[in-house]
């Protein structure tokens, strides 16, 4: 791996948002990560990514890395606050089993992007994830840099209503967040996503900000609430139709062949369900009852995962 | 004698559990120690983020010996049951065992010796149990050995275990144990970054040691004692005075091994906010302290961070570093702050008709409407201007809907405050929004200032009575909405005001408003007609709702208790209270002081002895002659000068004793009944209850009876505990 003196100005990470990213991946694709591309649908997290929500199931090694855009529809503030977005960019990580040297490496991962832990006083505080929708838990920090949080570290002791064995850890960069301080810089539109300076510099608003506008709008004024409604209610129905399809008595054991296409669906109800909440159209009391109904279609996913070729033990 | 060093290292542990998880662990390795016979002298525990230490020393080296008989079968019993014998007591023959008469027959008996253990072995067999068992309020499983059942959990993933034992002057032995592939060694690690490297460690002492050589402080206490003088330090160099909170220097003590205080500085543009809303979010989000100047008395634009190591740079990157985060912390709240300045209070309220109080019991915007409502009612009984006590009950929940306060809950009432002063309310409508929450606990504060009085009295009893009516009452360790607390509040209002009032009333009055929320509440879900069964019962001279009184009783349980931990009689509030009728907490307290220092003198003693022995007397002959002995005494059946005199005197302290109640005078009315006792001593000494002649014995029991009557003027003798 070259090291950071060795990049060129514009791929440095503390100058280029991309070339943070870029360094993230040749570092655990140096460990042995699969680096996987974003999934293509829309998630509120890096968590609800297949390789991350099912493949932390079932008794198989697997490690991989990837970015995943991640959208909050509540989260948006019309591209007018420095530092909240309803899209924005995790660096995910998951390694299965854990391994017990798994801070050693986040902190090595930080390292390489340039957080020396001789100057920046680096911590991990107590933070346990718990994601209702996807009836999963686990226990960790939230890592703080000098104060500020830059990745949540998760130990999965469930996903999808399923016993993580053996347990697998979780790593979340916020890479805007991270970029920000290497970068030093205090508004998120003020970064610079491809490290060049003068005319070819292409800021993260160059490429986001009227996008945050736009989203924003459509996230709290126009997004079109009957039609949302109704994709949640298909979505739903699909995820039941498929599971219900894809089991098979196959030799001694029961299997399954559609969990994936099944748990795109409920990643689907995952984000609809989102939405409606960003347009207020949702009750306290009626929130709880969605919030349920995803948590059934994930655990039935999860249900399913596990008698398949990825998610059983061989 | 030899000690036990014992280490449990591990990746972070949250900092609100080390305390506790250090203690446990004292504990539990303790206890078992004696459990096997092996006292200690002394034992001290420690906790890091990274480790939890316990030292024990002058363990035994040995358990000590034990022997032991035991009963076998009966000589000559069936072969099966000497074999059994024999199995369990480990004897090679039946020969080995004595043999014993008692009234049954000879029996075997075994005399058993039971040779003790090394120390050492038995804590190889202890310790990996207390690891496997250690009470985490929440544990985990990682890595490898998770996917197999019975994996070890921990708080957070355990790497490392040092146990030693052996006495100060030699080289000790490891205690050979391992808990689910963790051997126990004698090998540690310093500061995860700046002594990262293996130590090797023998004894307690050394342990410490080489612990600070390698940059971690083990003892959470000095780690504190340094965090603090550091800090203060930083803010005398500047002539600034830190900003004291215990609670997150215990936090932050629990974040770090080697702690570095450093001060930092934020844009003077921020001190425009309220100081409380700057500490807040300082100390929440980045726990760090704030530093106040002390010839102003307000918040300075310092703040002191804790660092868990010395930086290269010394610390100039981690206070830049922190600068910003608490720069963009401190913009939202600006923002927060400023935005919430735009709005008036009054107009938030329309927002609570939808926001749901409890499900029984209707809206917030209800619940306003009601305590608006006594709170005017109460007004008059503690001097406040209704006016303004209605006002300041209308706009006194309205910063719950306030940015602010939905980022800081714990400034809901003082933000209410700034902005009721920012929108020009008077300053005593204003202090309620703060101060109508207090006290909130025994050490809080009690409000002064009438107008805060009532409604703070006003908000607690619509709480109550509405608890009461929904039947959410508290039940053993549950008070989920701190009904506990809110009566004790209630309590101290009353009575460190100097308060009058007549509480059933007041209950029974917002009860009515209460049930009429609770109708439309049923109404609104589409309930059919709601009826209230409304079980009346007779409260001095009208009828009130049942529910009522039985609050009233929840008051004097609390009067205990608050009575009981300030370290004065509790019992006497029973004896009050049985008096029946009282339900002014002001008197009832005063009633009780009196009553508690009569009981002090011997006048007191003497007189409660004589009135148990009545009362005793009484019961006795009422059971036996199945009726009461009530009614006025009869003058001409007097055989004995004593029993005239005590006649006499039962007459006048009666005559006396109502006049100083009535003026609320209860020392008076101590002092009054304290004039009745040689008068009982003397009867009790030369009269004869049970005379032969059956009317002089009524006569008698009538006039014990009018002792108990007379006492009764100030308490209720019979439940007082002697």
């Amino acid at each position: 791996m070259p090291t950071m003196d060795s990049l060129p100005a514009h791929m440095r990470p503390e100058r280029s948002f991309q070339g943070l990213i870029l360094t993230l991946q040749r570092y655990w694709a140096d460990y042995g990560c699969v680096i996987l591309q974003p999934y293509d649908m829309e998630v509120g997290a890096g968590t609800f990514h297949p390789a991350t929500t099912l493949r932390a199931l079932g008794p198989k090694r697997w490690n991989a890395a990837y970015v995943q855009p991640s959208r909050r529809p509540k989260d948006g503030r019309y591209g007018e606050n420095p530092n909240r977005l309803q899209h924005y960019y995790q660096f995910q990580v998951i390694l299965k089993p854990s391994p017990s040297d798994i801070q050693e490496l986040y902190l090595k991962s930080l390292a390489a992007i340039g957080v020396d832990s001789a100057l920046h006083d680096i911590r991990f505080v107590e933070d346990d994830w718990e994601s209702p929708t996807l009836g999963a838990w686990g226990l960790g920090w939230e890592c703080w840099c000098d104060g500020m949080e830059v990745s949540q570290f998760t130990y999965f002791q469930q996903v999808a209503g399923v016993e993580c064995a053996p347990v697998a850890g979780e790593l979340t960069y916020g890479l805007e967040r991270l970029a920000m301080y290497v970068q030093g810089v205090d508004r998120v539109y003020d970064l610079n996503f491809n490290g060049r300076e003068g005319d070819e510099k292409v800021t993260y608003g160059d490429v986001f900000l009227q996008a945050e506008q736009e989203y924003s709008r459509h996230n709290f004024e126009i997004a079109d609430t009957a039609m949302l409604f109704e994709q949640f209610r298909m979505a739903e129905e699909a995820c039941k139709k498929y599971l219900a399809a894809g089991w098979r008595n196959g030799g001694n054991q029961r299997e399954h062949l559609m969990a994936l296409p099944a748990y795109d669906q409920c990643i689907k109800a995952s984000h609809v369900f989102n939405l409606l909440d960003a347009r207020g159209v949702i009750s306290v009391t009626e929130r709880q009852s969605y919030i349920l109904r995803v948590r059934e279609l994930a655990k039935a996913c999860g249900e399913a995962w596990v008698h398949t070729e990825a998610g059983r033990a061989a | 004698m030899p000690d036990l060093l014992l280490e449990l290292f591990s990746e972070e542990i949250p900092a609100r559990m080390q305390a506790k998880a250090a203690d446990d662990l004292r504990r539990m390795v303790t206890d078992k120690l004696v459990a096997e016979g092996l006292v200690y002298e002394g034992a001290r525990a420690f906790a890091t983020p990274r480790r939890l230490a316990l030292s024990v020393h002058g363990i035994p080296a040995r358990q000590p010996d034990l022997k032991e008989e035991r009963r076998g079968p009966r000589v000559g019993g069936p072969e099966p049951a000497i074999q059994g014998f024999l199995k369990a007591t480990g004897l090679a023959s039946i020969d080995e065992a004595k043999i014993q008469p008692d009234k049954k027959g000879n029996f075997y008996i075994a005399l058993i010796e039971k040779p003790g253990r090394p120390a050492l072995d038995v804590l190889a067999e202890i310790l990996p149990v207390i690891v496997r068992t250690f009470p985490w309020p929440k544990s985990m499983r990682w890595g490898e050995r998770s996917a197999r059942p019975g994996a070890l959990t921990w708080v957070r993933p355990l790497h490392a275990i040092t146990a030693t034992f052996g006495p100060e002057t030699e080289e000790p032995d490891v205690v050979n144990f391992s808990v689910d592939g963790i051997e126990a060694g004698q090998t540690t690690f310093g500061h995860r970054f700046m002594a990262p490297a293996a130590i090797s460690v023998r004894h307690f002492d050394d342990y410490e040691a080489k612990l600070k050589a390698a940059k971690v402080v083990l003892d959470p206490q000095t780690r504190k004692d340094m965090i603090l003088a550091d800090a203060k330090t930083l803010a005398q160099a500047q002539n600034l005075e830190l900003v004291e909170d215990q609670g997150l220097l215990d936090e932050v003590t629990g974040l770090v091994e080697w702690p570095v205080a450093l001060m930092g500085s934020f844009d003077k543009e921020f001190l425009s906010i309220p100081g409380e809303v700057i500490r807040a979010t300082i100390r929440n989000n980045q726990k760090c302290f704030v530093v106040s100047d002390p010839s102003t008395v307000k918040l300075t634009n310092k703040f002191i961070l804790t660092a868990n190591i010395e930086a290269t740079d010394g610390g100039k990157a981690i206070v830049a570093g922190n600068e910003r985060v608490i720069r963009a912390r401190l913009s939202d709240a600006k923002f927060f702050y400023e935005t919430d300045l735009k709005t008036k209070l009054e107009d938030r309220l329309p927002k609570f008709d939808q926001i749901v109080f409890h499900e029984k019991l209707g809206t917030q915007g209800e619940r306003i409407k009601r305590i608006e409502r006594l709170a005017a009612e109460i007004a008059p009984l503690v001097g406040a201007d209704v006016e303004k006590t209605k006002r300041a009950a209308h706009l006194a929940k309205a910063d719950l809907l306030t940015e602010v306060v939905g980022e800081f809950p714990e400034l809901q009432g003082l933000m209410g405050k700034y902005y009721a002063l920012a929108q020009g309310e008077d300053a005593s409508v204003a202090a309620a929004s703060e101060d109508h929450y207090k006290p909130q606990g025994p050490a809080d504060r009690v409000p002064t200032d009438p107008v805060s009085v009532a409604v703070a009295l006003a908000d607690k009893i619509d709480t109550l009575v509405g608890f009461w009516a929904a039947d959410e009452k508290p039940t053993g360790s549950k008070d989920p909405y701190a009904l506990r607390r809110a009566a004790l509040g209630v309590i101290r209002l009353i009575v460190e005001n100097s308060i009058r009032s007549n509480l059933v009333a007041i209950f029974d009055w917002q009860n009515d408003l209460i049930l009429q929320s609770i109708a439309v509440t049923r109404r609104n879900a589409g309930a059919g007609t709601f009826f209230i069964g409304k079980g009346l019962e007779a409260w001095n001279d009208t009828r009130v709702e049942q529910r009522c009184i039985d609050l009233l009783s929840f008051f004097a349980d609390r009067l205990k208790v608050q009575l009981r931990e300030q370290g004065a009689r509790h019992d006497l509030v029973d004896a009050v209270f049985s008096l029946g009728g009282q339900d002014d907490l002001l008197l009832v307290v005063r009633r009780v002081e009196a009553l508690g220092n009569f009981l002090d003198t011997e006048d007191g003693k003497n007189l409660l002895a004589g009135t148990k022995r009545a009362g005793n007397i009484l019961a006795i002959e009422e059971k036996r002659d199945k009726r009461t002995f009530d009614g006025a005494p009869d003058p001409s059946l007097y055989r004995q000068d004593e029993e005239k005199a005590l006649a006499k005197a039962i007459d006048q302290v009666k005559r006396e004793a109502s006049r100083a109640v009535a003026a609320e005078d209860f020392g008076g009315a101590m002092s009054v009944m304290a004039t009745l006792r040689p008068a009982v001593d003397a009867f009790f000494d030369k009269v004869k209850v049970n005379d032969d002649d059956p009317d002089v014995r009524e006569n008698r029991l009538k006039l014990l009876n009018e002792i108990r009557a007379a006492t009764r003027a100030v308490a209720d003798f019979s439940k007082i505990q002697d």
